[in-house]
């Protein structure tokens, strides 16, 4: 079978949106890749780079607003107007945070610090940082270069790897 | 259900080699499961197995998170003592199925 002799050896995992479900979405198949032991590299771009940057990282927020996905506790659908007022986001996205913790979802900077620790590297785009005005001491200390989109691409080269972004 | 003579003895375990019924599980066997993955185990190896077993027993989840916060090693010394998928090849030494777990 193609899969067993051609197994998954480095997945590279764009991250560009900084809403706690993207995020976590790519911290999940990142942290993953890592415990089957594939080499894992992250990127981490627009406005994806709040889950790098010290000062956000750990107060990221999800969209309350126009998103038809999202329910009240009970199941509910969630009004988008009640999402307009302020701090429903803020409690909303604690709330959730708090359910992620219950499950042993770590918060992010303890995530990618797992990451990390299982020998996962994470990047930041040149780009977005000069967009944002942020300098690599804004950045957690983890994070192991600002990459242009090519030189990222020259570390996603080989044999059974993937791109994925979320 | 399959079946594998490990040190001489009958266990039973899945078609993937991981036990299925843990009490049969020794610190002999896993010795010698172990060897077959390249790991020669310590005495941290141990303390790493016996709190995995003791958390399956439990019906908590196994997470990497969890062995972190084990005090018996952090997440990069887990990496390190069962090189390259750890959760997995601790469990199949552990004597216990293979998580199921996410994270």
């Amino acid at each position: 079978m193609a899969n067993e002799e051609f197994p998954l050896k480095k997945v590279c995992i764009i991250c560009a949106k900084g809403t706690i479900e993207d995020v976590y979405a790519a911290l999940v198949m990142s942290n993953g890749a890592v415990m089957e032991g594939i080499e894992t590299k992250m990127f981490f771009t627009f406005f994806g780079l709040d889950a790098i940057t010290k000062k956000t990282m750990n107060s990221l927020h999800t969209g309350v607003v126009g998103n038809p996905a999202m329910r009240m506790p009970g199941g509910l659908p969630f009004p988008t107007l009640l999402g307009i007022i302020p701090g429903v986001e803020t409690g909303v996205s604690a709330m959730m945070r708090s359910q992620m913790d219950k499950l042993d979802i770590p918060p992010v900077k303890e995530f990618l610090e797992m990451i990390e620790a299982g020998g996962g590297e994470v990047y930041a785009c040149k780009l977005a940082m000069d967009m944002f005005k942020l300098k690599k001491e804004d950045l957690w200390e983890g994070v192991k270069e600002v990459l242009t989109v090519g030189q990222f691409y020259e570390k996603c080269g080989g044999l059974q790897t993937q791109i994925i972004f979320t | 259900m399959a079946q594998k003579i490990i040190a001489g003895i009958t266990v039973d375990v899945n078609e993937e080699g991981y036990f299925t019924n843990p009490a049969q599980w020794t610190r002999e066997l896993a010795k010698e499961v172990a060897k077959e993955e390249g790991i020669q185990l310590t005495d941290t190896h141990y303390a790493v197995l016996e709190f995995l077993r003791e958390r399956f027993a439990k019906g908590e989840n196994l997470t990497i998170r969890s062995v972190g916060n084990s005090g018996i090693i952090d997440i990069k010394g887990f990496y390190g003592l069962f090189p390259g998928a750890p959760m997995k090849k601790a469990a199949k030494v552990a004597g216990i199925p293979k998580p199921a777990s996410c994270v």
